[in-house]
């Protein structure tokens, strides 16, 4: 049902280190050729965001744990590019061809980064009908936190609130649902909720009954309460 | 560090275990192929190295705190407000701005992955990343505080947000006290990266 991915709530991973203020953006020099390998590599167009998170939760749980976090970048591209038939496996093992390959007109150009990170990718959608739900209802998140149409396929239900009853807090209009765009489904946009809940209904031993976890959840994430 | 491949069942595994050497490959490969352009990469590493980074956000926090009409407009609706300021695109499609008072404190985490509002932070710290903070942040955000160095009164409630969508998270620190005759820039180097995460507090003037 869930990934190693979805560890909101997980015991026994120790205090989080903070770090220096004057830590470098980038800890290695091969952690920022990462970031833009798959950015520049997102550009070519052959996947989209939902399907790149994808990627990095498809790692085998051993990997996703072993893995620093700019290596799950690195890898999930590769299998993306694999998997989508942007490179072979051939490539991959230094056996392919070195010829221009026929998406090469759709290279990301360094005259065009700027425009491109500017433009960036929104995923808001018109809406096709009145919301569900209005500010103030109480509502429960689905159980199991899975995706109902592709098994074991992705979504954006951590499975922490999953059968937990919050409160609309706002509607942000129709967004694309990661459900079935991850799977080339369409975009299927639904109404997208910030849904408060609170700490005491998620959390066995809540630090403070009164503290509350928002999460932004898709209106087939949700059924009344 | 070099890993023990076991998993054939991804391309991944067919690149060099050591991810420096990884990604080397990977980059050598596509560039061969005309799929990247090495200036393409360059670009992108020094716009998130040296152009976008938390003074973006810093900025907004500070025109926050002097302009009280700025200060609603960016609470109603965050995102066109600081699109005027020039800060929108990749990671900052859909902005929403939270602001901590005495009664409420605003954190953000993303224990799905790593969402983090790139236009106005730039690219997350490693701890944001880290299992650790995406573990704990939405289950014991008071301890989290405390590796922090930050202690709340139990008054002040905590509200998590956890970035599940591509919805966006910019926290309005708590002004500090004795602030009342600085102008936008010297309040802005007050706001600190991790304030406007919610993992810590604006720096007092002097501090």
């Amino acid at each position: 049902m869930t990934r190693v991915h979805d560890m909101g709530g997980r015991f026994g991973d120790g205090p989080v280190d903070p770090g220096q203020p004057d830590d470098p953006v980038y800890a290695q020099d091969w952690h920022a050729r990462a970031l833009a390998v798959t950015l520049a590599t997102g550009a070519l167009g052959q996947w989209n965001l939902d399907m790149s998170r994808h990627a990095r939760e498809s790692l085998a749980p051993r990997d996703y744990v072993d893995f620093s976090y700019y290596e799950k970048w690195i890898s999930a591209v590769a299998d993306l590019l694999v998997s989508t038939g942007v490179l072979t496996e051939a490539d991959l093992r230094g056996e392919g061809d070195d010829s221009r390959h026929p998406l090469a007109d759709r290279a990301l150009k360094a005259e065009a980064v700027a425009a491109t990170l500017a433009r960036g990718g929104p995923a808001d959608r018109p809406m096709t009908a009145p919301p569900a739900y209005r500010p103030g209802d109480r509502v429960r998140a689905q159980r199991p936190a899975a995706n109902r149409l592709v098994d074991g396929g992705h979504t954006r239900l951590p499975a922490y609130a999953a059968g937990a009853t919050g409160r609309i807090l706002c509607c942000h209009g129709a967004h694309v649902l990661p459900d079935s765009n991850a799977h080339r489904l369409g975009e299927a946009p639904e109404p997208l909720y910030t849904v408060v809940f609170s700490a005491a209904e998620l959390w066995a031993h809540p630090e403070n009954p009164e503290d509350e976890i928002t999460l932004d959840l898709w209106q087939s994430y949700l059924e009344p309460a | 560090m070099p890993h023990d491949h076991h998993d054939h069942d991804h391309a991944h595994a067919l690149l060099p275990p050591d991810p420096a050497l990884r990604v080397r490959a990977l980059e050598t490969l596509l560039t061969r192929k005309g799929l990247i352009d090495p200036g393409a990469l360059d670009e992108i590493i020094d716009t998130y190295q040296n152009r976008i980074g938390p003074k973006n956000g810093a900025m907004v926090v500070a025109r926050a705190w002097a302009d009280p009409g700025f200060r609603a407009a960016l609470l109603q609706d965050a995102t066109p407000v600081v699109a005027d300021l020039g800060f929108f695109g990749r990671q900052g499609e859909h902005i929403v701005a939270v602001e901590n008072t005495e009664d409420v404190h605003n954190m953000v985490v993303c224990t799905l992955c790593s969402c983090y509002p790139w236009p106005l932070l730039g690219i997350p710290p490693g701890w944001y990343k880290s299992d650790a903070y995406r573990a704990r942040a939405v289950r014991e955000p008071r301890a989290v505080l405390a590796d922090f160095g930050v202690t709340l009164p139990e008054t002040t409630r905590v509200r998590v947000w956890d970035s599940t969508a591509e919805v966006r998270y910019l926290v309005i620190p708590r002004r500090p006290v004795g602030t009342e005759g600085l102008g936008v820039e010297d309040l802005a180097a007050l706001v600190t990266r991790d304030s406007m995460i919610g993992t810590g507090l604006a720096r007092e003037p002097g501090a």
